[in-house]
């Protein structure tokens, strides 16, 4: 496997496999039984979707559950705290919103695992897309107290949208050979959703300010620490262990 | 926040060509969510080609007080069955 390619797929499957997890978070907990439920199957098709791209770059369980934090690809969006439900709708709309465009364009990848994976998993994100733009109009052309939170939890969120769109010196030869998306893009469309859904929720776009990147080198926020140790606490602890 | 959001009914399609069939009830503030929560509850498991959700309140129902009125009186015409017909085998969902 060359290694360009399984750490392109590291990326799409880290990217898949945190948000997943923090989505399980919510199970159990989330404000009534029927969004407990929404959240948990958009967790579990993310979770699938992650056991995909990482069985392309090795060992899906020794790259989920015995990585280190410094190891893994995903970006900083995901890896943000639930928060109040909004922050969760937020961190969804602008993830979603983008990796239903990511995935549509990945399908037609020179690589026919990425391709085949990618086929499949965008009808999964094009249902989380939509729940999460219905979310934000509801709360956002909702009751003041929903609008507040809305608007707070896109202001936090916004500046992790920029490192979605960058491409590095590892990506550029995949994307040259047609096996990985240019995210450069899918920026304009992407753009042109959110602003759409944003329109219908009477939101203004939050103000631009310095994107907050880092999460594909590996400098994550402290939050992946912790959501980590959730995660692989178990099959650290024992080690082979079936169920 | 449960309590502010009304009930709504769902129902089913179980594969092109059966009818609708009513599968349980979600809480939704408008019918979009009534639909996605209907999606996540009750096809996750490929239950439906097809969703219905209908406000609870606006099902009508008969009163069970009056059943014996409405319905005892079917119990002897056994006329009324078509159990005379031969369905030929490859006719299904009849």
């Amino acid at each position: 496997m060359d290694r360009a390619l399984s750490d392109y797929a590291m990326r799409l499957g880290d990217d898949s496999l945190i948000l997943g997890q923090r989505l399980s978070e919510w199970c159990g907990h989330a404000p009534m039984l029927e969004l407990d439920l929404s959240l948990a199957n958009i967790g579990l098709d993310l979770v699938g979707q992650a056991t995909h791209f990482l069985m392309l770059a090795g060992d899906a369980d020794r790259l989920a559950f015995h990585r280190d934090v410094l190891d893994f690809k995903n970006c900083l969006l995901v890896e943000q705290p639930n928060g109040d439900f909004a922050q969760t709708i937020a961190r969804q709309f602008l993830f979603s919103n983008w990796q239903e465009l990511q995935l549509r364009e990945l399908s037609g990848s020179a690589n026919e695992t990425l391709a085949s994976i990618a086929a499949k998993a965008v009808k999964e994100v094009s249902y989380h897309a939509r729940f999460a733009n219905e979310w934000v109009v509801r709360l956002g052309d909702g009751t003041d107290e929903s609008r507040a939170r809305m608007v707070q939890a896109l202001e936090w969120m916004w500046r992790f949208g920029d490192e979605l769109f960058d491409v590095d010196a590892q990506l550029d030869p995949l994307i040259a050979e047609r096996i990985a998306v240019d995210p450069r893009e899918l920026r304009a469309e992407w753009e042109a959703r959110v602003t759409k859904t944003l329109a219908q929720a009477t939101l203004d776009v939050p103000v631009p300010r310095r994107g907050a990147r880092g999460g594909r080198m590996g400098h994550h926020s402290e939050h992946l620490g912790h959501l980590l140790a959730t995660m692989q606490f178990l099959p650290r602890a024992y080690p082979g262990t079936v169920w | 926040m449960n309590n502010d959001w009304p009930l709504w009914e769902v129902f089913v399609r179980a594969k092109h060509g059966l009818s609708h069939k009513h599968a349980g009830s979600v809480h939704a503030a408008d019918a979009r969510m009534a639909l996605e929560s209907a999606r996540d509850t009750y096809t996750r498991r490929m239950e439906g080609v097809s969703l219905w959700v209908v406000p609870s309140a606006q099902i009508v129902a008969s009163d069970p007080g009056e059943a014996a009125a409405l319905f005892e009186p079917a119990a002897d015409k056994v006329y009324r069955h078509p159990t005379f017909y031969v369905i030929p085998e490859h006719v299904k969902n009849i």
